[in-house]
């Protein structure tokens, strides 16, 4: 691994580090009110919907800058996503993503997350989630945009 | 700490993780991408780093404040199941989960992660709503 690889695993690390940590300080991570968040109709914990605009805030604000350089700092190019029709794959696809998170309250970062405090039913919801992934790229082709 | 203030702070720190990827690495911070990148050995050094840190989080979480964060996971175990299924084949399909669209995507004023977000904030609320029913 050549020096800019490793800076590259570095601010991968360190940008996980402060996305859990986010994570963890937000209540994302407690299952029971990210589905209080969930239920409009009946007593509605609104707190959540703080979490989604600090984040894109700040993300916002930070993309703008990035997207006047050239290039990031520890690669030739930016990898994004080229995509830009809304298709039925789009659709349905984050369909079944909701019906899952409302039903447990998981989403895929605050699981990974979880997995430092060792619970079992976070275990086997990662592992679920990790089987949904493979059976879907099994079926329908696993189309990664940024392979490479 | 106000519920709601923790609630912004530890959402500005998300999204700047989100631009601490883009700015050094050109990374999208999607972390069903990374997810299924690593399913299948695409990317391991950096996508195992970002899980690894990801995992840290918490325990930081603890060091700072002396007490894990509160959780309360009351889905039995068939639920769970499913629940995971769903959300894994999902975000799959739907190129990106609450990471990659709603961090990353609505921040980039991307029409598809509009539309994608739009649409799992609607079925998660709908599938809540139902559940209520028979609980």
């Amino acid at each position: 691994m050549n020096r800019i690889a490793a800076y590259r695993v570095v601010a991968a690390l360190l940008s996980g580090a402060i996305f859990g940590f986010g994570l963890a300080l937000s209540g994302m991570l407690n299952p029971a009110r990210v589905r209080g968040f969930l239920d409009i109709a009946r007593d509605w914990d609104p707190t959540l919907a703080f979490v989604l605009a600090g984040a894109v805030l700040v993300s916002a604000a930070g993309m703008a800058l990035v997207r006047r350089m050239a290039k990031p700092l520890l690669d030739s190019r930016f990898h994004l996503p080229e995509t830009v029709v809304i298709d039925r794959r789009l659709i349905a696809g984050s369909a079944m993503f909701g019906v899952g998170w409302g039903m447990v309250g998981l989403c895929p970062g605050p699981a990974l997350a979880l997995l430092s405090l060792g619970l079992p039913a976070v275990v086997l919801f990662v592992a679920a989630m990790f089987a949904g992934m493979a059976a879907h790229d099994r079926l329908q082709g696993a189309r990664l945009w940024n392979r490479a | 700490m106000a519920d709601y203030v923790s609630a912004l702070l530890g959402g500005m720190l998300i999204g700047l993780s989100a631009v601490i990827l883009m700015l050094a690495n050109g990374r999208v911070a999607g972390v069903s991408g990374i997810a299924g990148r690593l399913l299948h050995g695409v990317q391991t050094a950096t996508g195992t780093a970002f899980v690894v840190g990801l995992m840290s989080g918490p325990v930081f979480f603890r060091l700072f404040f002396g007490e894990w964060p509160a959780i309360l996971l009351s889905a039995d175990w068939p639920l769970i199941i499913a629940g995971g299924l769903l959300v894994g084949y999902g975000s799959r399909m739907g190129s990106g989960c609450t990471s990659g669209h709603g961090v990353v995507g609505l921040a980039r004023l991307s029409r598809r992660s509009l539309a994608a977000v739009g649409t799992f904030m609607g079925t998660a609320v709908a599938t809540v709503y139902l559940m209520g029913f028979f609980q």
